[in-house]
C-alpha cells in the first residue's frame, strides 16, 4: 500500500470529500442497503396480495426483516478477519448440531431439520452452515498458495462435503446442494483448475442417473419426474408446476394488475406466499414486473461483485464471492423452478418469499459482504 | 511482495470473473427467454387454461311451479334451503376449528369429525341438506374452514297427508316422482338458465360476472281439488276405513257438470313432508290404479241398457222366482226370493235374477257395447301416471252365463275413477263428460251417451236404494235427495274368489233432483263384522256428500229431513 493511501484511508484524514458518509460510519454499504431495502418493499407489495391480503402476514414478514437487518447490521461491525477467526470454531460447532440434528431433531413433513433448544425454540443448524461453510472453506484457501494443490482441492471437498452429506441426510436435498454449492464457488474463486473442473461435471452427469435410481428418497424422485413431464400426474405432482406456469402465462406482458390475480388469488396457486410466490407477481406484474424483478437482483448481485471484485485479501474475495453467487443461485433456481425450467426444490425466492430463517440468513450475508465493503480501506496487510 | 501476487493471480481471477458474469448473463437470459414464452408466446393458452380453471358456467335453480288447490290454496311450494357440506380434505387441515361446532343442533363436533373422517379422501361430502336459511347460517357463522354451503329449493305440502296421492312428492333433486308432480313435471320444473362464475379452487363461487341465460320460473298448476272438500273426505275414509278395520279405501268426488274431480283421498296414505319410513303400498293412488269388480253398482248400466233399447220401464216386472236362476253350470242367487218386481225393485233389492234376466234377453254384444260407452275398459282422461284403464273383455262370441255375471258387475274391473265418471254420466242426464284433476273455466263439451230420459229415470230408481226399503238407507243425507248403488264383492285372490275377502262400495249422486256431486266410496276388505257396502261404505258416502253439498252451498232438495221408520230390507247390496 502506498504512503499517500494509507493516509487517506485513516479516519479523520483527509478533505471533506474523503470523509466517510454515515452509512460507512455504521459499516452499511449504501448502494447494497438501499437496493435491498427496494427489493423487501416490493417483496412485501406482492406478499400482501399473495396472501390473500393479510396484514397479518404482511407483519410477521416485516418482523423477520428486521431481525435480518438486525443481524445484517451486527454482522457487518464486524471486520472480515474476525469471520476468518472464527470461521473454523462456527463451523465446527454447525457440524456438531449437525449431527444432533440427526439424532435429536425435530420431524416435520417427514424431514429432520430443527433442533428444538430448551428457552430459545426451534432453529435449523442449517442455516448457519449456509454462512459457515463458505466461511471456512475460504479461510482453507487463505492459509494456502493458490492455485490449490490436488491435496488442498480434496481437503476443501471434505470440507464442504462433510455438512452437504449431513443435510442431505436430514433428508433436505436442495438445501445440501446449495450448501455445497456456496462451497464449491469458493473452491472455483480459489482458481480450481479448469481440468479438475471438466473431470467433475462428467462424473456429476454420469452420477446423476445412478443418484436417481439409488440415492433418492421417493419424493425427491417425484419431483424429478414431475420436472420432466408436469402433465404425467396433473392433478397430484404435478399440480404446482403446471398451476404455475398457468398463473405465470395468463400475466401476459403488464399483468392483471395489483390483488387481480385469480389463479393465484383463488387458491388454485399451492405456496403463493412462499416458494411460488414468483407465479403471483408475475400474474398480477407480467413480464414487465419479472424483468423489473430481475433488473433488482442483477443491481444486487452486481453491487456483490463489485464489492468481492474490490476485496483486498483472499478470504475476503473468496467469501464475497461465495455468498453473492449463492444468492444469484437461490434466485435462478426458484425462477427456474417456478416457470419450470428446473426441478421443484423447494428454494425460496429470495426477500420475496413469506417466511423462513433463511431471510435472517440472506441478510446476515448481506451484513458480511458490507464488512468486506466498509472494513476495506482500514485492514493492512 | 503484493504487487508480484496480483501479477501471477490476476489474470486467473480475471477469467474466473469473466466466467462468473457469463453464467450469471447466460441464467438472466434463459429466465427471460422462459418469460417471455410463457407470457408472451404461450400468453393466449395459458390465460385459456386459467380461465377454465376458475370460470364455471353454473345453473340458475328455476323456481318450482306451485300447485294450488282450485281456490288457489298451496299444495306443493318451493322455498329456498340451505345444503351445508363439507371439503374433508380442507376441514382435516384446521382440525383446531373443529372445536367452535360444539354441541351444535344442525351437526355436533363429534358427528362432523365422524363424517369427515371416513370421508377423508374427497372434497364433498353432503352434511346435512335442505335447511332452513337461519339454521344453516348459525353453522357457517362459525366459520370452520371447510364447510360450505349452496342453496336449493325443497318442496312442501301444506297439505301434508291429505293431498299426498293428488299432489304425489319431488325427490330430493327437485324431479317430480309421484302424483301430479311428475304428471305435470314439464310444466312445474321452468327452465334453469345459466350463469358464469368465478370460483376459487374449493368451488366456491367468488363473484358472479354475467347471467347468460335467465331461470325461467315453471308453471302453477291449479287442480281441480277443493282442499275444503280433500279434508273432508279424507277425515271420513280414514274413520270408516279405521271403524272397519279395513286395508285400505279409496273416495272420489266429482263435479258432473265439468267432470272435475273435486277430491280424491285414499287409505292408506302417507306424509310426503317426511317420507321416511314410508311404506310403499301407501304410495299407490288407488283411485285410479285399483281396479276391482263392481258388483252390483254395475247393475243400473244393466239397467239402462235395457231402457235405452226400449225392452223394459221402470215399471216393467220381471219375475225373480224362486231367487235363484240357473245359467249352464251355474246358479245365480238373489239374498231371498224377490217374487214377480219391477225393474225399479231390482234396483232397490239388488236382485242378481232379474238383472241376469236382463242381460239375457239382449242381443248378445248390445251390454258390453253399452258399458263401453260408460267409460268402463278405458282410460278417464285425467292423465293420472299409473292410471288403469280398467277392464272391458272384447269377446266376438259371450257365453250366456258371462253376460249374466256381466250384468251384476263381475267379469270386469274397474277403478273408482272409472265407476265416479259413469255415474256423472247418469246424474248429467246422460252426457258424458270426460274427468280432469285440472281446474276448468265454463262448461266443457260433453258426449250424449244414453238419452236424457233414461238419465232421468235412472235417477229416480236409485234414489229407492236409499230408502228405508233399499240396501243403503245409511247413505241418506240430511236435506237432500240422494241416489246411489251399493256393492259388495268378494275379492279376487289367487285361484278365484276369497270367501271372506270383500270390498264394499258405494257409488251414489245428489242432489237428486238436479244433480250435481257425484261420490264414489271403496272400502277394501273391511275385517270388521260389517262388510256390506251398504253398512261400511254408505256412511262414509253420507258423511263425505253431506259435508260437500253443505259447503258447496247446494240448495237443499228434501227440507223434511231424513226418512223416519223401520227399515224394510236389511243393510245388503
Amino acid at each position: 500500500m502506498s504512503q499517500r493511501e494509507f493516509f487517506r484511508q485513516m479516519p479523520g484524514q483527509g478533505g471533506a470529500s474523503l470523509s466517510p458518509g454515515l452509512a460507512e460510519r455504521l459499516h452499511l454499504d449504501a448502494p447494497l442497503l438501499a437496493s435491498l431495502l427496494m427489493l423487501m418493499l416490493g417483496g412485501l407489495t406482492v406478499l400482501y396480495s399473495a396472501g390473500g391480503e393479510s396484514m397479518e402476514l404482511v407483519v410477521r414478514q416485516c418482523i423477520r426483516f428486521g431481525a435480518g437487518l438486525a443481524a445484517m447490521f451486527v454482522l457487518a461491525q464486524f471486520p472480515p478477519r474476525s469471520y476468518r477467526f472464527w470461521a473454523p470454531v462456527i463451523y465446527t460447532i454447525g457440524l456438531i448440531l449437525l449431527v444432533l440434528v440427526l439424532v435429536a431433531g425435530t420431524e416435520a413433513k417427514g424431514a429432520q431439520r430443527w433442533l428444538s433448544i430448551p428457552g430459545l425454540g426451534r432453529f435449523q443448524p442449517s442455516e448457519v452452515m449456509k454462512l459457515a461453510v463458505p466461511a471456512m472453506v475460504a479461510w482453507f484457501f487463505s492459509e494456502r498458495t493458490l492455485p490449490p494443490k490436488l491435496l488442498d482441492v480434496i481437503g476443501a471437498l471434505i470440507l464442504l462435503g462433510l455438512p452437504a452429506m449431513l443435510i442431505g441426510l436430514q433428508p433436505d436435498l436442495g438445501t445440501a446442494i446449495l450448501i455445497a454449492a456456496s462451497g464449491l464457488v469458493v473452491l472455483f474463486m480459489a482458481g480450481l483448475s479448469w481440468r479438475l473442473i471438466a473431470v467433475a461435471v462428467i462424473v456429476v452427469v454420469t452420477a446423476a442417473p445412478l443418484m436417481y435410481f439409488f440415492v433418492m428418497h421417493d419424493y425427491q424422485r417425484n419431483r424429478v419426474d414431475t420436472f420432466l413431464n408436469p402433465e404425467a400426474d396433473p392433478r397430484g405432482t404435478g399440480w404446482n408446476i403446471i398451476q404455475s406456469k398457468t398463473a405465470i402465462g395468463s400475466g401476459g406482458i403488464d399483468g392483471k394488475g395489483w390483488l387481480d390475480g385469480t389463479q393465484s388469488r383463488l387458491d388454485f396457486l399451492p405456496e403463493s406466499s412462499t416458494d411460488f410466490i414468483l407465479a403471483v407477481l408475475s400474474e398480477e406484474f407480467g413480464l414487465v414486473g419479472v424483468c423489473i424483478l430481475l433488473i433488482m437482483y442483477l443491481v444486487i448481485v452486481g453491487r456483490g461483485f463489485f464489492i468481492s471484485w474490490q476485496a483486498q485479501d483472499t478470504f475476503s474475495r473468496l467469501l464475497g464471492s461465495s455468498l453473492i453467487m449463492t444468492f444469484f443461485i437461490y434466485v435462478f433456481v426458484n425462477m427456474g423452478m417456478v416457470t419450470g425450467l428446473l426441478p421443484v426444490v423447494g428454494v425460496p425466492l429470495p426477500l420475496v418469499s413469506y417466511g423462513g430463517t433463511s431471510i435472517v440468513t440472506l441478510l446476515a450475508s448481506f451484513g458480511m459482504l458490507m464488512s468486506i465493503q466498509t472494513h476495506r480501506r482500514l485492514i493492512s496487510y | 511482495m503484493k504487487n508480484r501476487v496480483r501479477k501471477t493471480r490476476q489474470p486467473n481471477l480475471r477469467t474466473r470473473w469473466r466466467f462468473v458474469l457469463g453464467f450469471w448473463a447466460v441464467c438472466a437470459c434463459l429466465l427471460v427467454v422462459r418469460a417471455v414464452d410463457l407470457q408472451v408466446v404461450q400468453h393466449d393458452f395459458l390465460a385459456h387454461q386459467g380461465d377454465i380453471r376458475n370460470l364455471r358456467v353454473e345453473p340458475l335453480a328455476a323456481h318450482r311451479g306451485v300447485i294450488r288447490d282450485r281456490a288457489g290454496r298451496p299444495l306443493a311450494v318451493s322455498t329456498p334451503v340451505v345444503t351445508l357440506w363439507a371439503n374433508p380434505r380442507e376441514a382435516l387441515a384446521h382440525q383446531d376449528a373443529w372445536q367452535r361446532l360444539g354441541n351444535n343442533a344442525v351437526i355436533s363436533q363429534k358427528e362432523f369429525a365422524k363424517k369427515v373422517r371416513r370421508h377423508e379422501s374427497r372434497e364433498f361430502v353432503y352434511l346435512e341438506r335442505g335447511l332452513a336459511p337461519e339454521a344453516a347460517k348459525k353453522v357457517l357463522d362459525l366459520n370452520v374452514p371447510g364447510i360450505h354451503s349452496l342453496t336449493e329449493y325443497r318442496r312442501y305440502y301444506p297439505a301434508g297427508e291429505v293431498s299426498s296421492h293428488v299432489v304425489g312428492f319431488t325427490n330430493i333433486d327437485d324431479e317430480g316422482q309421484e302424483g301430479t308432480e311428475l304428471a305435470m313435471d314439464a310444466a312445474l320444473e321452468g327452465h334453469s338458465g345459466r350463469k358464469k362464475v368465478v370460483r376459487d379452487l374449493l368451488g366456491r363461487v367468488i363473484q358472479d360476472i354475467e347471467v347468460l341465460e335467465p331461470a325461467e320460473p315453471g308453471e302453477d298448476v291449479t287442480l281441480s281439488i277443493d282442499l275444503r272438500l280433500q279434508y273432508l273426505a279424507y277425515r271420513e275414509l280414514l274413520a270408516a276405513v279405521q271403524q272397519h278395520k279395513a286395508k285400505g279405501g279409496s273416495a272420489v268426488v266429482v263435479d258432473v257438470r265439468t267432470g272435475e274431480v273435486l277430491a280424491m283421498v285414499n287409505q292408506p296414505a302417507y306424509n310426503p313432508n317426511n317420507r321416511g319410513n314410508m311404506d310403499t303400498a301407501s304410495l299407490r293412488n288407488r283411485a285410479v290404479t285399483d281396479l276391482f269388480e263392481p258388483g252390483s253398482t254395475m247393475k243400473p248400466f244393466t239397467v239402462a241398457a235395457a231402457l235405452e233399447m226400449g225392452m223394459v220401464t221402470p215399471s216393467t216386472t220381471i219375475n225373480t222366482h224362486p231367487g235363484t236362476l240357473r245359467v249352464g253350470t251355474k246358479t245365480i242367487r238373489d239374498h231371498r226370493d224377490y217374487g214377480i218386481i219391477d225393474i225399479t225393485t231390482v234396483l232397490t233389492k239388488s236382485s242378481n235374477v232379474g238383472t241376469s234376466k236382463l242381460a239375457l234377453a239382449m242381443e248378445q254384444q248390445a251390454l258390453p257395447d253399452y258399458l263401453e260407452r260408460f267409460g268402463f275398459g278405458q282410460a278417464t282422461g285425467i292423465a293420472f301416471p299409473g292410471e288403469s284403464d280398467g277392464l272391458l273383455p272384447l269377446r266376438s262370441k259371450w257365453r250366456d252365463v258371462e253376460r249374466a255375471a256381466l250384468s251384476y258387475g263381475y267379469g270386469l274391473s274397474v277403478s273408482a275413477v272409472q265407476l265416479a265418471q259413469a255415474y256423472a254420466v247418469i246424474a248429467n242426464d246422460g252426457i258424458k263428460v270426460p274427468l280432469t284433476l285440472k281446474k276448468v273455466n265454463g262448461t266443457p263439451q260433453g258426449e250424449q251417451v244414453i238419452g236424457k230420459e233414461t238419465a232421468r229415470q235412472l235417477v229416480q230408481m236409485l234414489e229407492t236404494v236409499v230408502s228405508l226399503q233399499g240396501t243403503a238407507r245409511r247413505a241418506q243425507v240430511p236435506g237432500y235427495q240422494v241416489a246411489g248403488k251399493t256393492g259388495t264383492v268378494h275379492k279376487v285372490v289367487a285361484g278365484g274368489y276369497a270367501d271372506d275377502n270383500y270390498i264394499g262400495l258405494f257409488a251414489g249422486l245428489a242432489p237428486a233432483t238436479d244433480p250435481r256431486i257425484v261420490t264414489v266410496v271403496v272400502i277394501d276388505d273391511p275385517r270388521g263384522k260389517a262388510y256390506y257396502g251398504g253398512l261400511v261404505a254408505a256412511p262414509a258416502f253420507s258423511n263425505i256428500m253431506s259435508g260437500v253439498l253443505r259447503t258447496l252451498h247446494v240448495p237443499p232438495d228434501r227440507p223434511e229431513g231424513l226418512l223416519a221408520g223401520t227399515p224394510e230390507a236389511e243393510d245388503r247390496s
